[in-house]
Formats: C-alpha cells, structure tokens, sequence
C-alpha cells in the first residue's frame, strides 16, 4: 500500500556509483594501447619458439605492460560483469552471488595470470 | 531473471475486423489500422483490432484516424489526446513500432500498408492505448522539478543573462510524453530503480539552470547506480524523442558533472 512516491525513493540514492563509473572509462582508455601492444606482441611472435616467448616475457617492459594489461582488463572486466548482472539478474540471492563469483572469477583470472608473468620475469 | 517474454494474461490473441471494405472500394481509399485493444476488468487477454479508415474523410495524422475510428466505427476505443499539435505529450503510444506522438504522425510516414498501434511498451495497461503513468509522474516529483534557492528572494525576478538561458534550450521543451523512458531498455528491465531518460533530462534542466542554487543537493540524489548510472548510452531515447531533444546528450552532461566534483 505505499505511495508511487515512496516506491520511487526507495532506500534514497547511494550517493556512489561516479567512482565505479570514471574507473570503468579510464581502464577503456587504457585497455586501447595495452591491447595493440597485445597484439602486436602475439603477432611478432607468430611461430617463435617457446624458449624466445618466455624470454621476450621476462623482458621488464614487456611484463610491467602485460601487468598492466591484465589489472586493467580484470578490473573493467569486473564492473562489466557487474553491470549486466544488476541489468538482468533480479532474484536477490541469484543477484548477489552472481556479483560475489564474477568478483571471484576477475580476481582469479588477474591473480593466476600475475602469477605467470611475474614467474617467467624473475625466471623461476 | 528479467522477464523478457510477455505473462500469460498479457499474450495478444487476433481480435475482430470491424469494418472491411467493399470489394468494390475505390483502391488506396482505405487504410488499414491494427490497434492494441486490452480491457483488465474485461478478464480477456489483449487483442489486436482491425480497422479501416477513409482517408477521404479523414485527417492526416494517425491521430486523426483514431479519433475517426472512435466516432464512426467503435467508441469502446480508448486512448489519450488533449492538444493535437505535440504540446501536451497526452497521445504517445507506439506506432508502426516506434514511440511516438500520435498527433504529429503523419499517417504517410509509416512503414508497413497496415499500421500497427500500441500503448507505450513495458508499462501497465489502464485500458487499451492507456499506459498507467504513476510511477513516471512519482519519478518526475522525485527530482523535485521547481526552482530551489537559499537567497532571499528578489523583489522583482531572479535574473538570468542570456548565455544563461541558452542552456536550457533543448531541455525545457520536454513534454513529458515518456516516449523515450519507454524506449529505453534499461528502463524496461530497472525502471523501479532507474529514473529513466525523460527524468534525467528533466533533472539536468534544474541542474543547468544559474538561478537553481541547490546544484550539488540535486547531484547528490542522483548519485546512485541505479537512478543514474544504469543509463547505457543506447541512445534509444534520443532516437524516440518527438520532440527532437537529445536525453542522451542531457544524462551524459550529469555524469560529466558527478566527475567534475570527484
């Protein structure tokens, strides 16, 4: 029996959401150079040996880029995987742990891929 | 999950041709209109009505072939209209699938040689083209649309120089038809939490105006990630809008504005 208007307040406007937001478009802004220095770094090393790719891995410009490419690419790719959930998923408990094991999974994926390059860098 | 096939009690069933044409009619003197027809006290799931409307005896404009349909063929036919030149927003519904005013839709722009008429999408239904518009208008008192000052107030006006006034141009023109807000899917699926672009363009007038001086209280109700941010730039609103204003262009000037006082 509430009122339109009290449906539409709701719990009151958070007052966050500009922080997530800004991130999200400065981790776009930086994915663009990061990917083509992807790219360019699968492509020239199309057909190399396994022992040159570990070694152009370990070279310290190439691991602080594949770094950041993973942190930024897992970070955008978590508030991403956020925003579609809160868009289609509206069952409480469905929603929540939906947001936890997206959380979980980037980082997952940003941890065990650090963990890979910082291994083929220091050379372990 | 977000519900994106229609309930049962809301499945269109084929409704009733009212009035065909003669064999012998004179060829394009007739055209044909496929209207949403849905009554809930009725019991019945909705229907899509079939009518023929003279041309010849008829307005230009689709609204005009309701009116004539309402008073020449079936008077149950419900729809809102007031102004009948896009000022008062009353007669937006869905036209040959696009959002829209019926008023200033030219019968001759549509698509298709039958034209399809539905209420606005993803609203509830008062009856037949009548969405139910509480939520939209709770929406609207929600951004508190009306001038907010601390200063005393003057004797005569409060003053705005012309530059100013200029930037409330595309926005103040908004006639709250809803048109956009229900062409916007986020809207659609979060409506209960997004305010939707008609509401955010209304919020950006007051934000923009110079003699508005609670500027940050109004940002501060915004700041949320449903109310605001669930805007995806679709730019479906800004396609919809009869009006010709861009809402997308308003929502983004809001969050251009939530990061300038980060």
């Amino acid at each position: 029996m509430a009122t339109p208007l009290k449906r539409v307040r709701g719990l009151g406007a958070a007052r966050h959401g500009t922080e997530t937001f800004w991130r999200q478009r400065l981790t776009a802004v930086a994915n663009v150079p990061l990917v083509i220095f992807l790219i360019w770094f699968v492509v020239s090393h199309a057909g190399a040996s396994y022992d040159s790719v570990r070694q152009s891995l370990s070279n310290p410009m190439v691991a602080v880029l594949m770094l950041a490419l993973i942190w930024s690419s897992a970070i955008h790719m978590r508030i991403g995987l956020r925003e579609i959930i809160e868009d289609y998923l509206h069952n409480k408990l469905c929603k929540t742990s939906s947001l936890m094991l997206a959380t979980f999974f980037a980082a997952g994926v940003a941890i065990a891929s650090t963990y890979a390059i910082m291994k083929i860098s220091f050379g372990g | 999950m977000v519900q994106l096939t229609l309930p049962k009690n809301s499945k269109i069933k084929k409704g009733k041709e009212w009035n065909p044409p003669a064999v012998d009619a004179e060829p394009d003197r007739w055209r044909e209109y496929r209207v949403y027809r849905y009554d809930p006290e009725g019991g019945e799931n909705p229907r899509v009505d079939t009518y023929w409307v003279d041309t010849e005896d008829c307005g230009p404009m689709v609204l005009d072939a309701l009116l004539w349909i309402k008073n020449n063929i079936d008077s149950t036919l419900t729809f809102r209209r007031s102004c009948r030149e896009g000022i008062c927003g009353s007669c937006s519904m869905n036209i040959d699938g696009t959002n829209t005013l019926a008023c200033t839709m030219h019968a001759e722009d549509t698509k298709g040689a039958a034209i399809a008429i539905y209420p606005l999408p993803h609203m509830p239904v008062v009856k037949d083209l009548v969405p139910d518009m509480t939520r939209f208008y709770a929406q609207h008192r929600e951004i508190e649309p009306w001038l907010k000052t601390d200063s005393p107030t003057p004797q005569k006006e409060w003053r705005q120089s012309h530059e100013d006034r200029d930037k409330l141009d595309g926005l103040y023109e908004c006639i709250l038809c809803a048109c956009c807000s229900t062409a916007c899917p986020s809207y659609w699926w979060n409506g209960d939490r997004y305010l939707g672009p008609a509401i955010l363009l209304q919020a950006n007038r007051w934000i923009e105006d110079s003699r508005d001086e609670r500027t940050g209280e109004r940002l501060d109700d915004l700041e949320d990630p449903f109310r605001l941010y669930r805007c995806h730039t679709i730019l479906n609103c800004t396609k919809a809008c009869p009006k010709g204003l861009n809402p997308a262009a308003a929502i983004a000037n809001i969050k251009r504005k939530m990061v300038e006082r980060m």
